[in-house]
């Protein structure tokens, strides 16, 4: 790791203005993610401003009907949390199917919607990669890119985005809260969090800097099943290669973008009465193929009808 | 010489077990430091002196050369005391232009501008603490001349040869049976290129006092590691001291040493103090050596009643550049199954790859991939129970050399294996049996894997407290070495187990081959015995002359040892009493192990079937493996635990290796694309379900002095074929390129429209 | 940076660079190479310690994060003289070969017992709302974060299971 100067936020208006003020430097919340780019020199902030115990990680219900996830709340708490699992059990299936219990123990929140893409070419700082050196090219569109997007991808980038978590928020229609260096709170929807690579695949969001995100608040419950599918090589621990969140009549995508997609074309021929087989292949319509990831749009039309009759039947037994 | 028909004819106390210490599930040895974080491996040594940290900085081509070095800045930064690329490295001793396993040579580091593969060290970068040594590694600037490489096994046939000194074995005539046989198989199986993956990445802790250099480091062989070690330093091998008593996982990819042994051990004579060096789990994957791939042509030709007329194995594989190893994966099938006309051999093509070597049950790994399906697929062709295909091809004697088998209980493993595993269950029409959202399967396939016993030394000492001190220069890498020595030494001196020591990993001791081939039990245990019988002698001669002991007078040849007691009828004393008298500084005895003279007039393996059940979800191409037995001929278990233990390590790398295991090379760069465990998939615990292995009552006395024989890669061959039987049981279908990952299963379902 | 961490109940105050992973720290400067270094990112879990209780990577986390935290490692949990049940049990079970994962997997296995006392879910469970059946394949899943090369997962498994029996 390159040389960084360590601090620990005593609030979180402290926070965001060091953020500002302090050249260089970057949020730790977990640090699972952050630390492990750091060490690859992937990530060289100088300065770390320690977000990780300031009181933003309770749980708390909302006037509306709805949760507020604190940014800090750790996946593991997430998942366990009684509001939670009762009412958007396809946000616990969704967190504990990611990581492992001891990186979910570590990891927030916050820092689950920022870590970054897993694409083997991001990680490999001898191959060019236009997210991690702006500029040097892309090794997986020609590579070997068994695991990338198949929406929304560019010619610059078709990384995908690896959280679990986030396909859940998004089916869930969640929204995020940050607070911004101007010290003005301001909420948008999740769904709008991430961004699609276009030319400037660099930036994996649509945050401005030293903002801050410090909850993410869950509207009621939507009627209807929820359920969470994820796809992988093996059976714990490893990224998935495609993942579906059901939750009533919303559906996400998960490992197909370079961000979590809500398969909207989708939803709304449901909502007109297609079949769920019919529903995703109005969504796959707007996949394309990138070398070796093919299958996945073939995983996809498979997988998503399925985990739809699946959510409908738990819907119906609720 | 020894000949076989000796070790045969004598009795010896492991053949008797009186104590009954052979066999016994014994806990390991060291198993209370391990199991408590106590046990020090490499870089956890606590040297002399507070140690400086390596770091090592590798190559980011695959082919070319380092065009221009700035190491300035790093040199500059905070900490760092030394930064080595080849322009500036010690002297070392040459790099022979081919080298192997066994003969030591030098293996210089930084060696030239040349950059021979991928992830090749190419600079050190040495500071005061690890954090420091990291950054400044990160600082070294280097440049490159990317030449055009060869790296794809498929796009290079053409310069495919005969490994050296090797021909194709052809019995009758293949091509004639093959292309008259009724029923056929002939397909191509691909195995790809496989990292070890050991969870402790090769690390050395090095420390010099004057000219003698102490190391300890993390390898299987210890001799060829100091030997070589000395050869590169250009240095006397006894100037050496080379320590390796935990090693945190070998699998073959430890036979060898690389650069962090000969870099600590140059750095730290350079900066006179300790210097400690790991490679990263990243430098791991191509900086270490890997299993190559294999691509092998199967054809079988049978009779309607399932007799083979015809078989044939021709593997391609590949090798580094400037390497020599060859992946033997058709070799297993010269032994495995009676048929009159058979060919085999294998092709080898260079590489611009990292360098190619052993890992568990090289050959048999591999191979049985594609035979152990082959049989599967013949046996359904023929409406036959692939099991029955299997006992009705069971040869009298060795199918190419027509060697008697020492023994073959191969038959008797898928017999009591089919019945306690329940294979009568299997439904053999594919895709017939559902649960839930699962398709299940039942698949088998059979094990082989050869035995081998090399030379070898120990010895045994006995102190005045009636402890017995095991020494030799053998590892234990997982494999159980320290707990089966202290068997054998319980065993042959007839003291409880507590009484006994062992020392190993360690250079000064006497010398062992180490760790790999499934050898070391036979070896190091064979040795030990010889030195444990020498020292009863030894006891013996004593306690009859010593006028102070009962056993005064004799007759020597009918001292019985047990309990600590030595005695002859009725009159005895304690082990301890007689040497406090009369060896009161302590009684060594050494002996040793060589291969019989006339080993090769038999077949000699070991047998095994694997079974299994696999659940296939049809909709996303997962698999689960959800039962999975064992059953195994290895001749006579020193200890059931650690033995059984080797074995499921085994079976479950055989799952690995049909499901999720395998390195993808990218062709522009000439490298691995999964260079780290969240890329190369290896087994984790909800990868497995209910898994045992059983092992038959055996002896394989031509196999060595106690009729033992290794088990520590048996256990994966054969293990992933019965897997991808299971899957096609499950699901009807067949992918012959491993592994067996969704997205092919997947295919082949939307082939058939399914 | 001065960084005080109570490690297996002893406080210590340690000067360090920022950069140093709580699991440098515990090997490098504190005389505590119990842990592993397997991957170094969270890849293996041979680095697993419990932080006030909770098992967490220590190699994707600074020491200096953990200023006032109670961490525990191996060397906490018991000592060759006195070894605690769960390492007697990964003994008895021959629940290791190599050891080099077993560290980790011990202070993992405690970790996930607190959990499935607490009735955390995983992916394995199918009904969220009730309490958690430790079943083998729940255990097999929340054990997944600690591989083992040697692969002594089916003996992992019996070592647990025969300190927690059904129900932890």
């Amino acid at each position: 790791m390159r040389p960084f100067t360590y601090e620990r936020a005593v609030d979180a208006a402290g926070a965001v203005k060091a953020a500002v003020e302090t050249p260089n430097a970057k949020f730790l919340g977990g640090g699972t993610n952050l630390l492990d780019l750091m060490k690859l020199e992937i990530e060289t902030p100088t300065h770390l401003i320690d977000v990780g115990r300031l009181p933003m990680a309770g749980i708390e219900e909302t006037a509306e009907g709805g949760l507020r996830i604190g940014a800090m709340a750790t996946n593991s708490h997430v998942a366990a949390d009684a509001k939670v699992r009762s009412r958007y059990p396809v946000l616990t299936q969704a967190i504990v199917s990611g990581g492992s219990g001891q990186l979910r123990n570590k990891a927030t929140t916050a820092g689950n919607l920022l870590q970054r893409t897993r694409c083997a070419y991001f990680y490999d700082t001898s191959k060019p990669c236009n997210k991690r050196a702006p500029g040097s090219g892309c090794g997986a569109l020609e590579g070997l890119n068994r695991n990338s997007a198949i929406f929304g991808a560019s010619h610059a980038c078709i990384a995908t985005h690896p959280s679990d978590m986030a396909v859940a928020l998004v089916a869930l229609d969640a929204s995020v809260e940050v607070l911004s260096p101007s010290g003005a709170a301001r909420s948008f929807p999740l769904m709008e969090l991430h961004r699609l690579p276009a030319e400037t695949p660099d930036k994996d969001t649509h945050l401005i800097p030293g903002e801050l995100i410090t909850a993410v608040v869950l509207p009621p419950p939507p009627d209807g099943g929820q359920l969470y599918r994820k796809v992988r090589d093996r059976a714990s621990y490893a990224a998935g290669l495609a993942s579906v969140a059901v939750a009533g009549g919303r559906i996400a995508l998960g490992a197909v973008a370079h961000k979590p997609w809500r398969a909207a074309d989708a939803e709304a021929a449901l909502a007109s009465g297609a079949s769920p087989a019919e529903a995703i292949a109005a969504e796959l319509e707007g996949a394309s193929a990138n070398g070796r990831n093919g299958f996945k749009i073939n995983l996809i039309s498979r997988l998503v009808p399925a985990a739809i009759e699946e959510a409908r039947g738990q819907g119906r037994g609720a | 010489m020894t000949s076989v028909l000796d070790w045969e004819a004598t009795p010896n106390p492991v053949k008797e077990n009186r104590a009954g210490n052979i066999g016994k599930a014994v806990d390991r040895y060291e198993g209370p430091l391990k199991v408590t974080g106590t046990a020090p491996y490499a870089y956890e040594v606590e040297p002399p002196s507070p140690p400086s940290y390596g770091v090592m900085l590798s190559a980011p081509i695959a082919k070319g050369r380092i065009t221009t070095i700035d190491t300035k800045a790093a040199e500059a930064s905070p900490g760092v005391q030394l930064v080595w690329t080849y322009k500036n490295k010690p002297a070392q001793g040459p790099r022979p232009e081919r080298y192997d396993f066994f003969t030591p040579s030098p293996r210089p580091a930084l060696e030239s501008e040349q950059v021979y593969y991928f992830g090749q060290q190419v600079a050190i970068v040495v500071a005061d603490t690890l954090e420091n040594a990291q950054a400044g590694a990160a600082l070294v600037a280097l440049t490159f001349e990317d030449d055009a490489k060869s790296v794809i096994l498929q796009d290079h046939y053409d310069e495919a040869v005969q490994p050296p000194g090797e021909s194709d074995t052809e019995i009758g005539d293949f091509q004639a049976a093959f292309d008259a046989a009724p029923v056929t198989v002939d397909d191509v199986w691909k195995t790809p290129l496989q990292n070890h993956c050991q969870m402790e990445p090769c690390a050395t802790t090095a420390w010099w006092d004057g000219d003698q250099l102490t190391v300890h480091t993390s390898v299987q062989m210890v001799r060829f590691a100091q030997n070589s070690l000395a050869e590169t330093l250009m240095i006397p091998a006894k100037s050496v001291r080379l320590l390796t008593r935990y090693v945190g996982g070998g699998f073959g990819g430890k036979g060898s040493f690389y650069e962090d042994l000969v870099l600590a051990s140059l750095a730290a004579r350079e900066l006179k103090r300790p210097v400690k060096i790991a490679f990263s789990r990243q430098q791991m994957m191509h900086g270490t050596v890997h299993r190559p791939a294999t691509e092998i042509h199967v054809r079988l030709g049978a009779n309607p009643d399932g007799r083979l007329t015809a078989m044939s194995l021709m593997t391609v594989t590949h090798c580094d550049r400037r390497g020599n190893f060859t992946e033997h994966a058709s070799n297993f099938a010269r032994s495995l199954y009676a048929a009159p006309n058979r060919l085999t051999g294998h092709r080898l093509v260079r590489l611009d790859l990292p360098v190619a070597s052993a890992m568990r049950a090289p050959g048999e790994a591999s191979g049985t991939l594609s035979l152990e399906v082959a049989m599967d697929e013949l046996a359904e062709k023929l409406g036959m129970d692939p099991m029955e295909l299997r006992i009705i091809n069971e040869p009298e004697m060795d199918p190419e050399t027509g060697k008697p088998f020492s023994i073959r209980q191969l038959v008797r493993c898928m017999r009591e294996g089919a019945q306690t595993f329940g294979w009568d269950n299997r439904n053999p029409v594919p895709s017939a049996v559902r649960d839930g959202r699962w398709n299940i399967g039942l698949g088998m396939a059979a094990a082989i894997r050869g035995n081998f016993l090399l030379p070898a030394k120990a010895s045994f000492t006995v102190d005045a407290d009636g402890v017995i001190t095991v020494k030799q220069g053998m590892t234990d890498i997982g494999t159980g070495t320290y707990t089966v020595l202290a068997q054998i030494a319980a065993e042959t001196l007839g003291v409880p187990l507590g009484d006994v020591r062992v020392e190993i990993g360690d250079s000064e001791l006497p010398p062992a081959p180490g760790s790999g081939g499934q050898f070391g039990a036979a070896t190091a245990g064979s040795a030990a015995l010889d030195a444990g019988m020498n020292l009863r002698k030894a006891i013996a001669e004593i306690a009859v002359n010593d006028p102070a002991s009962p056993l005064y007078g004799g007759p020597s040849e009918d001292i019985t040892f047990q309990d600590g007691v030595i005695a002859i009828s009725n009159r005895s004393e304690r082990l301890s009493e007689l040497i406090r008298r009369n060896r009161p500084e302590g009684l060594t005895a050494d002996g040793e192990v060589r291969p019989a003279a006339d080993a090769s007039k038999w077949s000699s393996h070991t047998y095994g079937a694997h079974f299994v059940e696999v659940a296939v979800d049809t909709v996303t191409g997962e698999v689960r493996t959800r039962r999975m037995l064992g059953v195994f001929a290895a001749g006579r278990i020193l200890n059931w635990k650690t033995a059984r233990s080797q074995l499921t390590g085994g079976m479950i790398w055989g799952v690995g290796s049909a499901l999720t295991e395998g390195n993808s090379v990218d062709a522009r760069y000439g490298s691995l694309i999964n260079q780290d465990l969240a890329g190369y998939l290896v087994p984790v615990q909800a990868d497995i379900g209910e898994l045992d292995a059983i092992m038959l009552d055996e002896v394989d006395d031509k196999a060595n002095p106690m009729g033992i024989k290794g088990v520590g890669e048996l256990g994966i061959s054969g293990a992933g074929a019965a897997v991808a039987n299971a899957i096609y049981n499950a699901c009807g279908v067949r992918v012959r390129d491993y592994p067996i990952t969704p997205d092919k299963i997947l295919a082949a379902l939307a082939a058939e429209g399914r | 940076m001065k960084t005080t961490i109570t490690v297996n109940g002893q406080a210590k105050t340690l000067d360090v660079d920022t950069r140093t992973t709580l699991l440098d720290a515990l090997r490098e400067r504190l005389n505590l190479p119990g842990t592993k270094k397997g991957c170094d990112h969270g890849q293996c879990g041979a680095c697993t310690v419990l932080v006030n209780g909770v098992r967490i990577n220590s190699c994707l986390s600074l020491a200096v994060m953990h200023d006032g935290d109670a961490v525990t490692t191996i060397e906490g949990i018991g000592t060759v003289e006195k070894l605690a049940p769960i390492q007697q049990a990964f003994l008895t079970e021959d629940a290791f070969q190599c050891g080099y994962c077993t560290p980790g997997q011990i202070c993992s296995a405690l970790g996930m017992l607190q959990e499935v006392a607490d009735n955390w879910p995983s992916q394995e469970t199918t009904d969220l709302t009730g309490k958690i059946k430790f079943t083998d394949d729940e255990l097999r899943e929340r054990m997944s974060g600690n591989i083992c090369r040697c692969s002594a997962y089916p003996q992992i498994v019996a070592a647990i299971r025969s300190i927690a029996g059904d129900a932890a």
